[in-house]
């Protein structure tokens, strides 16, 4: 009874995380039709930059959070702005840019891990914040790991709400629709094209931020955080922000139990479930 | 747009097979330049740039019409070598290779049958999550049942792996070249353009796709199974490496889609500077690697082959050839004033950057200096 209990809240604070790495993909593929494989790098960055942070200066975590949001965000704005926007200027088709994107994605991505572990190598790091124990029905579970939970709803829900009652949110649901009646709605697409890709690299530094509290982190464990927001945006549906965070517990439920029986079929297990899916519905659990 | 094809040879269709056959006579003799026991640099290189023509030529004759980017380029790839992990020291190099090609066909038509109904990047995402898989699901094989990891593989020399190379790199030029010009490269081209009229004029878009996927999977694989014996040991991540899915994308993008010829030019350049910047350095690698891609998709859409062919007159294609090698000696030099400040590199490595840069240089400042001459000037006007 009490494993089972673990089982399910390590996967629920897995979930959480997993949602709100998908939620930023689906956003960046929503409405900037951009499928940003660079996103575990963005992850990999914000994680060091906190670790930088704790170790050298100090800083609460959750503090670091406060500086962590407005570098990825500002980050993934100039890079939306500079490359992508370039970019869409010269393809004619979305069919092109979106490929193109992608592939300009990976090369960003080589270049971002590349740098991190020339600059912070290859080892495992990490630091210990809030490890005293807390008693949860019989169970004992770390208070780092209740917080990461609460953090990652918290941001979820918040996010949602900007999306469905903010008029930036709606704008930014207009542009995932249809983008060229948005834009002659009055709809200043390329911002709002600009801003989605920065909300979705926001996303990422905050799950970085919360997986540095609970977790070892090391250089290349981007790529298969990306792996993950991919597999769980197709499993939610493409676009589709309920169905990301929905996937995204899913996911984490799924790899928790996984992890339990052979922690390496973890990966094994998440691709089945794609298969399966694609061949049962291939719009995913959401999608349109 | 000239329809009617003449059927007779003229002088300029003869020049092109002749220099291929040419080029192939002189490439194929490399080996016997040093018939001693070492293998030369010269032959390893030549394994390699053979390796990723096969892999970029096959990479292309499926995506570059269709569209649709493979990314499972080093799945197949590793299918190939876990077949020489098998079976090699007991069966000869073209067993190997069939088994290998054998092997990537069937996971290919497999996997081509679940995902290429989809469409555009989930296709992409499908492949790319592939290669992931294959990686945990043969390193938990190894660890949990045959509790070996780092395996190795018999040698069978270098001259040997050329050869057979150097055939399977024909025999793909040849398919490409056939496929290029049968109804079924049409059916291709045609899903590229657009899908659903290809299947309303009859075309099975999804068995196109899949035999297509399937028969370059046969490439790679059989690629693969040969490359495997230069290597000393294997492990799941070094035979499912990811980096070997990017390669031969980027080689097509920056060799030119369009044209049979963009694949092997891309091949040949990046395939000696991977050589060189691995063994010289291995540190900014991948770093260059990943600018250079960014840099040829928003300056070089068309790739080299096809900026070229936009360049009007053959005195303008000279004068481009010579800005580039200019560009080229220039960075030569660079290394040697680095040299002389005890930071050198290699000079084929900054004369291949500088080349390539001042390539991409070039071809805007000419197209800018003279657009009024240029082939592709129009086109990009009306866009």
């Amino acid at each position: 009874m009490i494993t089972v209990l673990n089982i399910i809240i390590s996967g629920l604070i897995m979930g959480g995380i997993y949602a709100l790495i998908s939620m930023g993909l689906s956003l960046q593929y929503g409405v900037a039709r951009i499928l940003n494989v660079t996103h575990g790098e963005f992850i990999m960055m914000a994680a060091f930059l906190t670790w930088v942070m704790v170790s050298t200066a100090g800083i609460n975590p959750l503090l670091a959070l406060v500086i962590c949001c407005p570098v990825t965000f500002l980050v993934g704005y100039l890079l939306h702005i500079t490359i992508f926007r370039w970019l869409k200027k010269f393809s004619i088709v979305t069919a092109v840019f979106e490929s193109n994107a992608m592939l300009v994605c990976f090369g960003l991505m080589f270049i971002m891990s590349n740098a991190a572990m020339q600059i912070w190598g290859s080892n495992n790091r990490g630091y210990q914040f809030l490890q005293t124990s807390v008693d949860f029905a019989g169970t004992a579970i770390a208070a780092n790991r209740l917080l990461v939970l609460a953090v990652a709803l918290a941001v979820s829900v918040l996010f949602y709400i900007f999306l469905a009652r903010s008029r930036m949110g709606k704008s930014i649901r207009a542009a995932s629709q249809d983008a060229a009646a948005a834009g002659m709605l009055g709809v200043k697409i390329n911002r709002v094209m600009a801003i989605c890709f920065g909300i979705g690299a926001l996303l990422a530094g905050i799950a970085g931020t919360l997986l540095s509290i609970i977790q070892q982190i090391y250089t290349n464990m981007g790529m298969q955080y990306t792996a993950i927001a991919l597999i769980v945006v197709v499993l939610g549906g493409m676009g589709s922000i309920p169905g990301s965070m929905i996937g995204g517990f899913i996911l984490g439920m799924v790899g928790s139990i996984v992890s339990y029986l052979d922690p390496s079929l973890a990966m094994v297990a998440f691709y089945v479930i794609i298969l399966a899916l694609l061949l049962v519905r291939p719009k995913g659990l959401l999608g349109r | 747009m000239n329809f009617v094809k003449s059927r007779g040879l003229t002088l300029k269709k003869a020049v092109s097979p002749a220099a291929a056959v040419l080029a192939l006579i002189v490439v194929g003799l490399i080996p016997s330049f040093n018939p001693g026991p070492v293998p030369a640099y010269l032959t390893i290189t030549s394994v390699t740039i053979l390796f990723y023509i096969v892999m970029s030529v096959s990479w292309s004759i499926f995506s570059g019409p269709t569209g649709y980017v493979s990314l499972a380029a080093a799945a197949f790839y590793g299918v190939g070598i876990y077949m020489s992990v098998i079976f090699g020291g007991s069966l000869p190099l073209p067993v190997l290779m069939l088994l290998g090609g054998v092997a990537s066909f069937v996971l290919a038509a497999l996997i081509g049958a679940i995902t290429l109904r989809l469409r555009g990047v989930y296709f992409t995402i499908f492949t790319f999550g592939l290669v992931q898989l294959l990686i945990s699901l043969v390193l938990w094989y190894e660890v949990k049942i045959n509790n070996v990891v780092v395996r190795t593989i018999p040698s069978v020399g270098y001259n040997t792996v050329f050869y057979a190379l150097f055939v399977l790199m024909v025999l793909v030029i040849l398919a490409a070249i056939f496929i290029k010009r049968s109804r079924f490269g049409m059916a291709l081209t045609g899903i590229g353009e657009c899908e659903d009229a290809a299947a309303h004029i009859g075309v099975n878009t999804t068995v196109v796709k899949v035999i297509a996927f399937a028969v370059t999977a046969f490439a790679m694989g059989a690629a693969g199974a040969a490359r495997a014996t230069t290597m000393i040991s294997v492990k799941p991540e070094i035979a499912f490496n990811v980096l070997e899915s990017f390669l031969p994308v980027l080689m097509v993008i920056f060799g030119g889609t369009g044209s049979l010829l963009g694949p092997v030019v891309g091949a040949v350049i990046f395939s000696v500077l991977k050589e060189q910047l691995i063994t010289k350095w291995p540190k900014w690698y991948m770093i260059i690697f990943g600018t250079v891609m960014i840099l040829a998709i928003l300056l070089l859409p068309k790739g080299i082959v096809g900026a070229v062919k936009e360049v009007p007159g053959i005195a303008k294609k000279l004068l481009l050839l010579l800005m580039t090698l200019i560009f080229a000696a220039v960075g030569y030099v660079f290394n040697s004033i680095l040299a002389a400040s005890g930071v050198a590199v290699s000079g084929l490595v900054f004369a291949l950057l500088f080349g390539i840069i001042g390539f991409i240089i070039s071809v805007h400042l000419l197209k800018h200096l003279m657009k009024k001459a240029w082939k592709g000037a129009k086109i990009d006007a009306n866009a």
